[in-house]
């Protein structure tokens, strides 16, 4: 490998984004390194079970089986024919002034690179609901992450609650696998998912397939629920309780709970990384600031859903284009994507129409009761927020200091925005006056043993 | 397989099976079980909260929330979500006695 003269390119993630980004990379000629947290490359919505399983992809992934499969191939081929070098079961914990640092099996390692590409994706955007401490509340994503990789079910009997496509998805997964769904709880009533129906239009097919997956549901959905308490007896969740759109109360046996209203995208590395970032009204979250190409500035390059929600064909799309403006930027010769440009604004308006109908349940968060957790990592009550809020006033990280929410193991990625919503009602302002969590290193949690190698410190760049 | 725990296997039942300790006591698991589905095949968490009476079984599964780890017998803690079980793997709901 001439590696000598040509530029170091690091990819963070192997998900849709990360490997059109290699593939883009490779067919000009360079020789990226991918760093990705998973075993096998594929990201979470791709993601491949381990070695053994048998199921195939159209069982796996459904309606999106030959993308996956195409992506898994691709990536399998650069790696087989030395095209690329991956990083598996390796997590970059710090990024500064063109070195990361990378968390795997043998410790910390440095890695030095000209240019940055974060496909680091998304996870489930949570808000609490009382009780959602208990053993046996999930993300959604989890639930789907069970049946994909393990093919299990998290549980004998689930309710699914939240709001946006992956409720529906994941309960008729559920269901098909055989799996006992009680109820899915939608907190976006009818006439609010009708207001999306203009720029869903804008992908017929995907808005008909979402529509066929909720007929299966049957009786089980609900719409405008109002989600009041989850029930919990020494074991875990016993029960949820919640209202229907007509508010009669009702009182669902389950002892699993999966959650989720759409995504958050994940941005720490970025903001380790230097990005700017700005509150988006419409995704009602901070998000790194980016070109139409992803281009952050200073050799860092953002692709996928840890930049524009827009789901695994938009993923595949960003990270082709930030493959391409990191080309270009390198004054080398790079591909013309002008149809990717065109579908990336069709992918655009679709997520509008997803935002529309499935919105996130701003009300609920700032109405939570003050016994009720808002952070799972250290039981940090609403009170707790509300109380430091009044103390320190409106600005994030003030609260955060003095309420510790968002300073558990999670770092703030699933209580934040629930937060920010407590502390905007608390003192009047908006979620963006009140700014967000600052990412900080580690971002992810590392043994001090990982840094030390027979006793010192491996400096240095070993990839 | 006996599953008395948390989760159901729906479908890859056909896998071989593998044994680890949890607490000192055998337990069954299958290849390719991550240490999250191997516990909750015959239990209902996987460690208690540091900060309130509840036990905890995990939250979202990706590697991103941290609410799995668990602790070994030899010391360190891993992440449940993230882990293949392996064979004769030793692993506890609870401290260590060493730990401090």
């Amino acid at each position: 490998m001439s590696e000598t003269s040509s530029p170091r390119i690091v990819i963070v993630g192997a998900g849709p984004a990360g490997i059109r980004a290699a593939a883009t990379l490779v067919e000009a000629g360079l020789h990226p390194v991918v760093i990705d947290e998973g075993n096998r490359a594929g990201g979470q919505i791709y993601r491949r079970p381990p070695d053994g399983f048998v199921r195939t992809p159209e069982q796996l992934y459904g309606s999106e089986a030959a993308k996956a499969r195409a992506l898994h191939a691709l990536f399998d081929r650069l790696v087989a024919d030395g095209r690329l070098t991956h990083c598996a079961d390796s997590s970059v914990i710090a990024v500064h002034e063109g070195r990361l640092q990378m968390l795997g099996e043998g410790g910390v390692q440095l890695v030095s690179y000209d240019r940055l590409i974060l496909a680091t994706g998304a996870s489930d955007r949570v808000a609490p609901v009382p009780g959602w401490q208990s053993a046996g509340v999930y993300s959604l994503g989890a639930a789907q992450i069970a049946l994909k990789a393990q093919g299990v079910a998290l549980g004998r009997r689930i309710v699914l609650v939240g709001s946006g496509p992956l409720l529906t998805l994941v309960g008729t997964q559920l269901i098909k696998a055989g799996a006992d769904v009680a109820a899915v709880l939608d907190t976006s009533p009818w006439r609010q998912q009708m207001r999306g129906l203009w720029d869903l239009a804008a992908r017929p097919l995907v808005a008909l397939r979402g529509l066929a997956l909720r007929a299966r549901l049957g009786g089980r959905y609900h719409a405008g629920v109002k989600l009041e308490e989850i029930e919990a007896d020494g074991k875990g969740v016993s029960a949820m309780r919640w209202r229907d759109a007509g508010r009669r109360q009702h009182l669902t046996s389950c002892d699993t709970i999966g959650m989720g209203w759409h995504l958050r995208a994940e941005t720490h590395l970025a903001d380790l990384a230097g990005c700017a970032f700005i509150y988006d009204e419409q995704w009602r979250q901070w998000l790194p600031k980016t070109d139409r190409m992803g281009r952050a500035g200073g050799g860092v390059y953002l692709a996928g859903d840890g930049v524009r929600l827009l789901g695994a064909d938009g993923a595949e799309i960003a990270g082709r284009l930030a493959a391409a403006a990191c080309l270009a930027d390198l004054g080398l010769p790079a591909p013309s994507l002008g149809a990717d440009l065109r579908k990336l604004a069709r992918l655009e308006r679709f997520a509008r129409g997803l935002v529309r109908a499935f919105p996130w349940p701003a009300a609920m968060a700032r109405a939570l009761p003050d016994n009720a957790v808002v952070c799972r990592c250290e039981n940090v009550t609403a009170a707790a927020v509300r109380q430091s809020s009044d103390f320190g006033g409106s600005e994030a990280n003030r609260v955060k200091a003095l309420s510790r929410v968002g300073m558990g193991r999670c770092q703030g990625r699933y209580c934040q925005l629930a937060a920010v919503e407590l502390i905007a009602a608390q003192t009047g302002c908006t979620p963006g006056a009140v700014g967000r969590f600052r990412g900080q290193a580690p971002v992810r949690p590392a043994p001090v043993g990982a840094f030390l190698q027979d006793g010192s410190w491996r400096g240095g760049d070993h990839v | 397989m006996i599953t008395a725990g948390r989760i159901v296997r729906l479908a890859e039942r056909d896998r071989a099976v593998v044994h680890f300790f949890l607490d000192g006591e055998m337990r069954g698991a299958l290849a390719g079980d991550t240490v999250l589905t191997a516990m909750l095949a015959s239990g209902h968490a996987l460690r208690k909260s540091e900060f309130g009476p509840e036990p905890r079984a995990g939250f979202c599964l990706m590697g991103a929330c941290q609410d799995c780890w668990v602790w070994q017998d030899e010391g360190p803690r891993m992440r449940a979500c993230s882990s293949l079980v392996n064979p004769g793997m030793r692993l506890r709901t609870t401290p260590p006695e060493s730990w401090p």
